[in-house]
């Protein structure tokens, strides 16, 4: 009985990891054909490669340019996270901590148009970023700042939204105590409140990378220029008009994946904590 | 006192400003403009005439025979979707919490496609879902499943779907996961006791409990599937003959390839509204089925 037992729960994991392993067969798939020549890809793209053709690696690197466009991805990433979770968390904590109408009705705004889709903002978006360099001389198209500026703004509602959730489970009374010591409220809220939302600062900093770095649709509007490009972009040049080159292509987005498999493998822990926190919206 | 109160004020402006102001610029004001866009008729040129028509561009709507085709892929795509995301993501919660060993490694592997973005994943599953499959059934003969799947309007349908489950049923199998752990134990094992199956513990004690995670993974699948563009823009392009053009796409398209910004704008205008009365009515629906312990 015991051993049957045994035997049974063994072959459900086995079968639990094989699921598993299924589930990241696409990926492997990519593996393997970003190896090949472009004969042996069409003659059967299930095939283990029999020669490795590293050649694809480089083609792919050139082609998207992918040092710059990780760099550039990079800069974009990290800087708007920074000040999304600086500017979100100081914000939230001053509306959570001030119960007066207007602090009422700015949550209100922020946390109701999480609603909105970016497809409704997109056009007149890029209207305004024309107008801004025609009338107000301060170029927003093609440059660093003016994406990592409109992604503090996207970013603002959710991140406003989770920190006041957190600002409010917080008791006042150490903060007051501080205050009582003679702690400016700079001070409170960068001595003592920011340091205990620390949990939430982890969720917004995943939620945010993952959304920011994988983001297509708000880069491909705002930078035109080649050497501004982050990864999504450039993974576009492998699909142009005519013939894809699969192998290349597989090559740049396995290239592509390196990066958010070690991020991932790193910081597991706080991504499944930062995702489930972030999903009770 | 008064200059104390001053102070007051400046900290709080200094707190709330630049918040406020970025999302004011990126947010509110786009929006606001884009409702004004919405009653013109524009062709996205800045020295060609903007004609107000007032509701004109709404009125048409109703009669864009593409429009309402896309309204209709949209609507078939988010059904599937959303039934087959959280499915998936329910069993595959069900298997990783039932206690076996190597749970968290399955769990490491189910959740990892939904790190990468939709972009690449549309890429390389139109990798697989093209000339793999052409291959694999030229190989074994199967070729009632594998052809390729992008040259036919409904298996196209069928490959978003795809594609979205296996990017997002490792998500929702994560929520699952913690709306399981808080089911007590004592109540499944004094079910058990009672000689209720695995079935009935299932759909009378363990998904009732779980109303509240169920609540939150449908909101956010149906918000996202209502919503999706790269995998769309990746995997099919809108193709073939654009039975897969979903809502965003045919938004996208209508102000950037056909420069039609007014009626574009409006079209963007009623996907608001769309999407604002799905996921809040859903939210409604499901927040009363909720079961308090």
């Amino acid at each position: 009985m015991k051993t049957g037992r045994k035997v049974l729960s063994a072959a459900a994991s086995v079968f639990m990891i094989l699921l598993g392993l299924c589930f990241l067969i696409p990926l492997y798939i990519m593996v393997i054909n970003s190896f090949k020549n472009r004969a042996e890809l069409y003659m059967s793209p299930v095939a283990l490669p029999t020669v490795l053709r590293i050649e694809n690696y480089a083609e792919a690197i050139d082609r998207m340019n992918f040092l710059t466009s990780f760099m550039n991805s990079l800069v974009v990433t990290v800087s708007s996270v920074f000040f999304i979770v600086l500017f979100s968390s100081m914000c939230a904590w001053m509306l959570a901590r001030t119960d007066d109408r207007k602090s009422r009705f700015l949550y209100f705004a922020f946390v109701a148009t999480m609603l909105i889709p970016f497809h409704t903002l997109m056009m007149p978006l890029v209207q305004m970023m024309k107008w801004s360099r025609e009338y107000l001389g301060i170029p927003v198209l093609n440059t660093r700042y003016g994406i990592v500026f409109m992604y503090i703004g996207f970013g603002m509602s959710l991140a406003v939204f989770l920190f006041h959730g957190f600002v409010k489970s917080i008791p006042v009374s150490l903060e007051e105590a501080a205050t009582l010591d003679g702690c400016s409220r700079f001070g409170v809220f960068f001595r003592i409140s920011f340091p205990i939302m620390k949990p939430t600062i982890m969720t917004v900093i995943i939620l945010d990378i993952i959304w920011i770095w994988n983001d297509y649709l708000l880069p491909s509007l705002v930078l035109n220029g080649k050497e501004l490009r982050t990864i999504p972009l450039s993974t576009s040049s492998f699909f142009g008009v005519f013939t894809i080159q699969w192998n290349e292509a597989m090559a740049g987005l396995t290239l592509t994946i390196i990066p958010v498999v070690i991020f991932y493998f790193c910081a597991q822990k706080y991504i499944i904590k930062g995702v489930v926190a972030g999903a009770v919206k | 006192m008064v200059t104390n109160r001053k102070n007051e004020r400046l900290i709080y402006l200094v707190f709330t400003m630049p918040a406020t102001i970025a999302f004011f610029l990126v947010v509110i004001m786009p929006f606001a403009i884009g409702i004004g866009y919405s009653f013109v008729d524009w062709d996205g040129i800045v020295l060609n005439p903007m004609t107000f028509v007032g509701l004109d561009n709404y009125k048409r709507i109703f009669t864009d025979e593409r429009f309402i085709a896309s309204a209709l892929h949209t609507l078939i795509f988010t059904l599937m979707a959303v039934v087959t995301i959280n499915v998936t993501g329910l069993a595959l919660a069900l298997l990783v919490t039932s206690k076996l060993k190597g749970s968290n490694m399955a769990r490491t592997m189910f959740f990892m496609p939904n790190l990468i973005g939709g972009l690449i994943l549309g890429y390389i599953w139109k990798f697989i879902l093209s000339d793999t499959f052409r291959s694999i059934g030229e190989t074994t003969g199967w070729t009632g499943v594998f052809f390729n799947w992008l040259l036919d309007p409904l298996f196209a349908l069928f490959s978003l779907v795809v594609v979205i489950t296996w990017q997002m049923a490792g998500y929702v199998m994560i929520i699952y996961i913690t709306g399981l752990q808080s089911v007590p134990d004592d109540l499944i094992e004094a079910a058990k006791i009672d000689g209720a199956g695995a079935f009935t513990r299932f759909f009378r004690i363990t998904f009732p409990l779980i109303m509240p995670a169920v609540t939150v993974c449908i909101f956010y699948t149906l918000s996202n599937c209502f919503k999706i563009y790269d995998i769309n823009l990746a995997l099919t392009g809108g193709g073939p003959a654009n039975a897969t053009e979903l809502f965003a796409m045919n938004i996208y398209n209508e102000i950037f390839s056909y420069n039609r910004y007014g009626y574009g704008q409006a079209k963007a205008i009623i996907f608001f509204f769309l999407v604002a009365i799905v996921t809040l009515t859903q939210v409604a629906l499901t927040k009363r089925k909720e079961v308090q312990l």
